[in-house]
């Protein structure tokens, strides 16, 4: 029943054959039976249950409020919740509870959404590994499949070794592993560089970046301002489109929201693709792509050039400056958004008291991690006055390249851009932290980044296994506000290529015990 | 070195004669036909020009609060004297994840200002963050108009003599570099005895505009004058009420002084003037003060200055990060502010969502400078009188009123409402519509002024009587203390005849030739009616009976 789409799920609601009460309970169970995976920070479970019972009431009396009535969710931990602790897995903000949800979180909350909890994240999402969080790192749910372990066994490793487990991708990495290993039906992420489409690729799952302004941003507490969107995890491409649906639109709060009518989002299905224009970016063909990837990124363009579609290759020439130039850009304006954590109005505050110079210093130095600080650092660095010309000026200006190369494309008769979202598959959290957080995100940004510079919207869809039975994804990219045509040629390509469905359920016992194991190790550590 | 200090301290008159003891009105009189231009001065006409003269150089920074119900970037309130931290949305707060929206209002209000100031209202401006840690600025930045401000290259006309010995040579005109949109701070309140600092962030995030005036100015009156002007313009316009007092006016000044013919000297910024007369006072004090220590030798450093309001003289405030870097950089959930005009504006666009500027132009109110000229024009009064009726707040219309409801010449009126009105208002320090004594009852009494029916000094005994007494007419007035003219021909030559009775020496004298003495005796004859015998036909009465 957790593995049901959307639809299914509403209309087994409607149906009666499981209440919003009893489906909130077997997630909330299920969130305790995957704590190892480490998806949520919080778990607003009473709050979760009293949202069930009045949405169980809406259903007794025939007046639900919509397809997401009664269906649990789970919220990225840096979108601001009413009443429930939102950390941005920092320090800075542990004990922080903000007075005011999010406009996509109350938008979800006002069409009956059952908001479960607060998923896990890269600090302040500064990463692509979901591991750099005060709470620890997130473990991808496929660590634990039927086919990853099957094919382990294959290569003579040990089934039951745990230290194996891979990372998410991130920085939405909790918001992936909770969908993923089936404890709530959708989640929100957010992506400034590929945090949503990242951990989605990783872990086998539909990751849609909206056009910037598409999605109100107010509430979401940001990294890059002019980058960051809501970003939206689901098992499948209509179920994207419903939560899309539910969340676009034009938003007081937000200036720099579409003043337009927009949507519905409903797709049609797509049967003819051969009036499609698809560009092939040469440029991604990157150092570092591995070859099982780019062997399956043909293959997807094989795919739509045998169903009649039109596949060419296209140039975007300023593609590898992208992340250079993000690394100017993204410190900048964190060390603009960072200034406001001072310790006075909220947050963490630190015990020193000779001065407020001297109090603001312990304060940043203990609630930000390392990554945090040196973006800081960098950020105020690239700002001053001395080097604003040289470094952000420059930046903005290869920014505007960058989205130029886009336009040309588009306007030359392309109508999507098809692309790998990753280099590989999944990688092993030991084997991931043997680089730092910068040299990981610069590595793992490579085919997102560019897309959020131009503020188009992308999304990652599942294609296959790799040969280590591990989620690959590929990536569509169109014209902004595209975002429906976009899914539309989204779910085509999703029928066409039949990704298979986690086997994890059938392994929960296991990773029980091996839960259990993990408590003892914990408290032997202890 | 003496004699260049003698003579230094001589060029400088202007403005030394202001901070000295023997400030006088002259002063005006000496800065017009001192300086012509901001670059000429007194000094500059010399012989040696510039040798030894000084010229002093003033611009001004001046903060405005924009009249206005809600703040520049949320939705809260904006009232003075609220309780503290009452007035405090999420953004105001700075709470993670809150964003500005911009408040059609304060984007008016500019536009509004920009016009009146002759400026360029920019079609496009743009926001940026400045960023500096204090207590009372929870988001770490401002957000300000730092590249590209909503107007641009106005100017603001302003004369010296205002009020007292109009010139038309005394008209300034000081250029206004541009104006921008910002956001106000919090107050910090420090209380030493606890060692803590209370925070009251009602003010954060309130609309100002800060408008730049350039360095054309060159003594403490200019400078007053040109914000005193500024002030008015605001209150016409209602976008800001340009009150000191309560802070809705803030003045920074940048004081510098050179040789005349040399570059610009190093300058200082004299920060946080809360009152017109401390501007006047703190720019003259720090011109003399810089003179003096580049006179012994001394340097002057680039540094931020506070006034001492009991000392009367500037004091460094020794910043303890020395200078900053406000790591300028654009406000990223701000899209740009866009104008429009009737030829830009969309054919579909909300009136709701956007600003016409050509819509506000055509709804601009008169301006202080054409209103003073209108008066003049209207009412055939001096120059300076239209200054001072517009120097008041509610002068005006009083005034207007006033000659609305009497016969009596324009001319006549303004005597009465600038001395004798406005002096008793002073004295109560009472503002004009505080005055016990409406339009109408003053029109009454010139009225029976003009019929002759009481006489001058009758009329002034009438005016303080309806001062202190409300609720009577000048009717009542004078029926009681029987101050109506002495109409009676026959009553006055008896009084007349009586009074030369008495002084048979005057009488002598006058018709030894000495004609002055008739003066006295008419003043004999006045006090004899108490002030009810038009002094014209007492002494016609008098020339008859001595002849």
């Amino acid at each position: 029943m957790l593995g049901l789409s959307l639809r299914e799920i509403s209309a087994a609601l409607k149906q009666g054959q499981v209440s919003p009460k009893e489906l909130c309970q077997k997630c909330l169970s299920l969130i305790k039976e995957t704590r190892f995976l480490n998806a949520y920070i919080t778990v607003a479970e009473k709050k979760a249950l009293q949202q069930a019972e009045e949405s169980e009431k809406r259903y007794e009396k025939g007046q639900s409020l919509g397809i997401l009535d009664g269906i649990p969710i789970a919220v990225k931990d840096n979108f601001s919740t009413a009443g429930i602790e939102t950390t941005c897995a920092s320090n800075m903000l542990k004990g922080y509870i903000p007075p005011y949800n999010a406009t996509v979180v109350q938008k979800l909350l006002d069409q009956g959404a059952i908001l479960l909890g607060k998923t896990n994240l890269d600090e302040f999402a500064m990463g692509s590994g979901s591991t750099d969080s005060i709470f620890g790192p997130v473990r991808n749910p496929w660590s634990y499949s039927k086919q990853y372990r099957e094919k382990r066994k294959q290569n003579h490793h040990r089934a039951d070794e745990d230290s194996n487990w891979l990372i998410t991708g991130g920085s939405s990495g909790g918001s992936a592993a909770a969908v993923s290993a089936f404890t709530c039906f959708a989640a929100l992420g957010s992506d400034t560089g590929g945090s949503t489409r990242n951990p989605a690729a990783l872990c086998g799952l539909v990751g849609l970046k909206p056009t910037y302004g598409l999605v109100s941003r107010y509430g979401l507490i940001p990294l890059v301002n002019s980058m960051d969107v809501p970003g939206i995890l689901t098992r499948c491409v209509d179920d994207a489109a419903i939560v899309l649906d539910t969340l676009a639109g034009h938003d007081p709060k937000d200036s720099t929201t579409i003043q337009d009518s927009v949507g519905p989002f409903i797709l049609p299905i797509l049967k003819d693709v051969s009036k499609l224009c698809i560009g092939i970016p040469k440029e991604y063909n990157a150092p570092g792509l591995s070859s099982e990837m780019q062997t399956l990124w043909y293959k997807a363009a094989d795919l739509f050039e045998s169903k009649g579609a039109k596949v060419v290759e296209v140039s975007l020439p300023h593609t590898s400056y992208s992340i250079i130039c993000y690394q100017i850009l993204c410190p900048a304006e964190v060390a603009s958004n960072m200034a406001r954590f001072d310790g006075l109005e909220y947050g963490h505050r630190c015990n020193v008291n000779v001065s407020t110079e001297a109090m603001y210093a312990a304060t940043r130095r203990e609630g930000f991690n390392d990554v945090v600080r040196g973006r800081i650092l960098s950020g105020n660095f690239f700002l001053l006055k001395e080097n604003y010309d040289d470094y952000f000026v420059k930046a903005q200006k290869v920014r505007r390249l960058i989205a130029n190369d886009f336009m040309k494309v588009f306007n030359s008769g392309v109508d999507f851009l098809l692309t790998p979202t990753t280099l590989s598959d999944a990688m092993p959290y030991l084997e991931f932290i043997k680089e730092d957080n910068r040299t990981r995100s610069s590595q793992d940004d490579i085919f997102t980044q560019s897309v959020n510079m131009a503020g188009l919207p992308a999304v990652n869809i599942p294609m296959a296994l790799s040969s280590q039975g591990l989620p690959v994804g590929l990536q569509l990219i169109g014209r902004a506000f595209s975002d429906q045509q976009l899914l539309t040629v989204a779910k085509w390509f999703e029928a066409q290529v039949q990704f298979p469905v986690i086997q994890f359920q059938e392994l929960m016992d296991n990773c029980q015990a091996f839960f259990q194991h993990e408590k003892m190790a914990s408290v032997s550590l202890k | 070195m003496a004699a260049p200090v003698l003579r230094g301290a001589r060029a400088v008159r202007c403005w030394s004669l202001g901070v000295g003891p023997r400030r006088t009105r002259a002063l005006f009189a000496e800065s017009v036909s001192g300086r012509g231009s901001r670059r000429s001065s007194a000094a500059a006409r010399e012989p040696r020009p510039g040798a030894h003269e000084w010229a002093a150089v003033v611009g001004l920074e001046i903060h405005t609060q924009i009249s206005s119900n809600s703040k520049l970037f949320s939705g809260s309130q904006v009232t003075f004297l609220a309780p503290p931290n009452s007035l405090v949305s999420f953004f105001d707060a700075s709470l993670p994840g809150t964003l500005p929206v911009l408040n059609k209002r304060c984007v008016e209000a500019a536009v509004m200002t920009g016009l009146a100031l002759n400026c360029t209202v920019n079609k496009k401006s743009l926001f940026d963050r400045k960023h500096y840690f204090y207590a009372d600025l929870p988001a770490g930045y401002q957000i300000t108009q730092q590249r590209l401000p909503i107007a641009v290259n106005g100017s603001l006309t302003y004369n010296l003599g205002g009020g007292t010995h109009w010139s038309p040579s005394a008209t300034k005109t000081v250029r206004i570099k541009q104006i921008q949109l910002e956001q106000d701070s919090g107050k910090s309140l420090h209380d030493d005895t606890r060692s803590q600092t209370l925070i009251d962030l009602n003010r954060a995030g309130v609309g100002l505009m800060e408008v730049v005036m350039e360095p054309d100015m060159s003594c403490g009156d200019e400078a007053a004058t040109a914000v005193r002007e500024l002030q008015l313009i605001l209150r016409t316009l209602g976008t800001s009420q340009a009150n000191m007092a309560e802070g809705q006016l803030r003045v920074d000044a940048n004081i510098s002084v050179h040789h005349p013919g040399e570059p610009f000297g190093v300058r200082t910024e004299v920060k946080n003037l809360n009152s017109i007369r401390f501007l006047a006072k703190a720019i003259d004090y720090e011109i003399k003060r810089q003179i003096e220590e580049l006179q012994n030798g001394g340097k002057i450093l680039n540094e931020t200055r506070a006034f001492d309001e009991k000392l009367g003289c500037t004091v460094s405030m020794r910043d303890k990060e020395g200078k900053q870097d406000y790591r300028f950089m654009p406000e990223p959930n701000l899209p740009p502010l866009i104008l429009y005009d009737a030829e830009s504006l969309p054919v579909a666009a909300d009136p709701q969502q956007v600003v016409n500027i050509d819509w506000i132009r055509e709804r601009l109110p008169e301006l202080p400078s054409v209103t003073r000229q209108r008066l003049v024009e209207q009412y055939g009064i001096l120059p300076e009188h239209s200054f001072a009726l517009l120097n008041e707040d509610g002068l005006l219309e009083f005034f207007q009123n006033v000659v609305k409801e009497t016969r009596t010449e324009p001319k006549k009126v303004i005597g009465w409402i600038l001395t004798t009105f406005l002096g008793y208002l002073k004295q109560q320090n009472l503002a004009v519509s505080e005055s016990p004594i409406s339009p109408s009852l003053l029109a009454e009494l010139l009225n029976l002024l003009d019929r002759k029916a009481i006489s001058v000094p009758a009329a002034q005994q009438v005016f303080e009587e309806l001062w202190h007494n409300k609720g009577k007419t000048p009717g009542q007035i004078i029926r009681e203390k029987k101050l109506e003219l002495l109409q009676n021909q026959e009553e006055l030559e008896e009084i007349c005849q009586a009074v030369l009775d008495k002084h048979p020496q005057e009488v002598t004298a006058v018709k030894k030739g000495n004609q002055k003495v008739v003066n006295k005796l008419i003043g004999l004859v006045r006090r004899a009616t108490q002030g009810r015998a038009d002094p014209g036909r007492i002494k016609q009465i008098l020339e008859k009976q001595l002849q």
